[in-house]
């Protein structure tokens, strides 16, 4: 079997004296769709940003399809073209339309002509279901609309592997759907993708695998049913516990406070 | 909640005397009082006889025409479009340093920002006018006076136009450059292609208003000393006035700055409730 397509070493990641990533190692197959869970704060999105390089990290290294992406002299701009990303607050260009959105980058980064850059663009919105929203503005649509022309913009480069930085954090919740349909749709054809989400029932249903990070390690890593179902370890037994009843936690809080206070 | 005749206004305190309405509307009326009062003094107190003979004098006035406009208006409208695209350029390269990653340049670009920004641009006339041909004998200023001037105007207007541009920047939201160099774009590429583009709104209606300022500022020009055929509205109306002993022209050429400078002040109050609109 050839080298996985991401492949992360003894990753560290730093902000001044607070230690976010303390010693990662974390290898994707191709086509192997990974959900990277965990508690805010837990250095999952960090981990994600380190892969493309949006965040330099401190020690350890990342290999992209191959490809060292933390070599000082590595033309990273090359490297990023194979790596699409799709951001929690979309950032989408508002000064573009949906359309120009998908064939801007293509021109500039890829110097597609205009004609091959339209079709690959038309061909992607298609894809994520909005052909008939080709020609309007990011600010006119929805927030899950949003996304997908986001997904369609990163897809349009195509590129061998994804990154999801909570892609549905920020959407109205009858809006999950439609973008978590899309991202279905990626990983039953093949795509490599990463995945930092709190949707558990995608994590289950599409990952193969489930990797659940806690203080800036990985605290678990196995097949989805392993770690959601049946967790090995008290911490992700406690995570999960909160995530499916954040009432219940919320209370136990309260009350602790207020021990806390009046002793 | 209850009804009008409900029995709560025991509750109120008593009113006594007039209400806030009554208040308002008494001290505005004492405002306009004053205001009319005032203009009437200053009306009937100045001569006007006498300032119509110094400032108003058709037969005068009619002499500055066409000159005022083909020669000065246009000389002035030069000098400003000059410095106007010197300063922009300068003042983009000034942005770009101050945001830079490197040290020193973030340091020059502030130094340079501090230093020309708090010197008066009078200052900056004299010393382009003076130092310049001092320290580097022999050697002339591309252009001749219109050279000198869009330097000048433009070292000023760059220290403005530079924290503009800055502030324009840093308001496009940090996931833009993020998405921008996820895709492959390089730093530069995304600036050009992805921030600026954005930020040009932002900025267009300050950038108006250095316009109307630098040409206000044009008027220094006549420090450097300039032909007959290079002078500007101020210029040329001192030269006029001194030569009939008559202010007329001054007034006149006053008059010409307004007919420039109103009609952008309303460009600019339009494009910023255009980009008001923008942003909803």
């Amino acid at each position: 079997m050839s080298r996985p397509e991401i492949e992360i070493r003894d990753l560290h990641k730093s902000f001044g004296d607070n230690q976010v990533l303390r010693g990662i190692d974390l290898e994707i197959g191709q086509g192997e769709v990974v959900c990277v869970i965990g508690p805010s704060g837990s250095g999952k999105s960090t981990l994600l940003r380190c892969v493309n390089l949006l965040e330099e990290p401190t020690k350890g290294q990342v290999y992209v399809g191959g490809t060292e992406v933390t070599d000082p002299d590595v033309d990273i701009d090359a490297v990023r073209r194979r790596i699409g990303m799709v951001f929690q607050q979309f950032n989408l260009f508002p000064h573009l339309t949906v359309t120009e959105n998908l064939t801007l980058p293509q021109r500039r980064v890829l110097r597609r002509d205009k004609a091959e850059a339209a079709r690959v663009a038309a061909e992607n919105l298609a894809r994520v279901g909005l052909a008939e929203k080709a020609d309007a503005y990011p600010s006119s649509l929805s927030g899950g609309q949003q996304q997908r022309v986001a997904i369609a913009r990163a897809l349009a480069m195509g590129p061998e592997v994804m990154l999801f930085d909570e892609p549905t954090s920020a959407l109205d919740p009858e809006l999950v759907g439609d973008v978590l349909a899309v991202m279905r749709m990626l990983a039953q054809e093949g795509m490599t993708m990463m995945v930092v989400t709190h949707e558990m029932t995608f994590a289950r249903e599409v990952a193969d695998r489930v990797v659940f990070m806690d203080g800036g390690v990985i605290v678990e890593d196995g097949d989805p049913e392993q770690v959601i179902t049946r967790p090995a370890h008290e911490r992700t037994r406690h995570f999960l516990s909160r995530l499916l009843d954040p009432a219940m936690a919320d209370v136990e809080e309260e009350i602790s406070d207020q021990v806390g206070k009046s002793g | 909640m209850t009804g009008p005749d409900a029995p709560d206004t025991a509750l109120q305190p008593k009113k006594k005397g007039l209400t806030r309405r009554q208040k308002r509307s008494l001290s505005r009326g004492a405002q306009y009082v004053v205001f009319v009062a005032a203009v009437i003094a200053f009306a009937v107190a100045a001569d006007w006889d006498r300032l119509a003979n110094q400032f108003a004098q058709a037969d005068i006035a009619e002499q500055m025409f066409p000159e005022v406009i083909t020669l000065a208006l246009k000389n002035t409208v030069l000098y400003t479009l000059s410095g106007f695209a010197v300063g922009l350029v300068l003042g983009m390269v000034i942005a770009l340093m101050r945001l830079s990653s490197v040290g020193p340049y973030r340091w020059l670009a502030g130094v340079y920002i501090e230093i020309f920004r708090g010197l008066p641009a009078l200052l900056i006339f004299i010393f382009i006018g003076v130092a310049v041909p001092l320290a580097f004998p022999g050697t002339e200023i591309v252009g001749g006076t219109y050279g000198k001037v869009a330097l000048a105007l433009g070292l000023v207007a760059a220290a403005y136009m530079a924290e503009t541009f800055r502030a324009g920047i840093q308001a496009i939201p940090k996931g833009q450059m993020e998405a921008a160099r996820s895709l492959g774009f390089s730093h530069a590429r995304a600036m050009i292609s992805i921030i600026l583009p954005q930020s040009f709104r932002v900025i267009l209606p300050p950038l108006t208003n250095e316009l109307v300022l630098l040409f206000k500022d044009s008027s220094l020009v006549l420090f450097l000393g300039v032909t007959l055929e290079e002078r500007e509205l101020s210029k040329f109306g001192r030269d006029l006035a001194s030569q009939t002993a008559n202010s007329t022209p001054i007034l006149v050429a006053g008059l010409c700055y307004l007919l420039v400078t109103i009609p952008l002040g309303f460009v600019v109050r339009r494009m910023e409730a255009k980009a008001q609109e923008a942003v909803k």
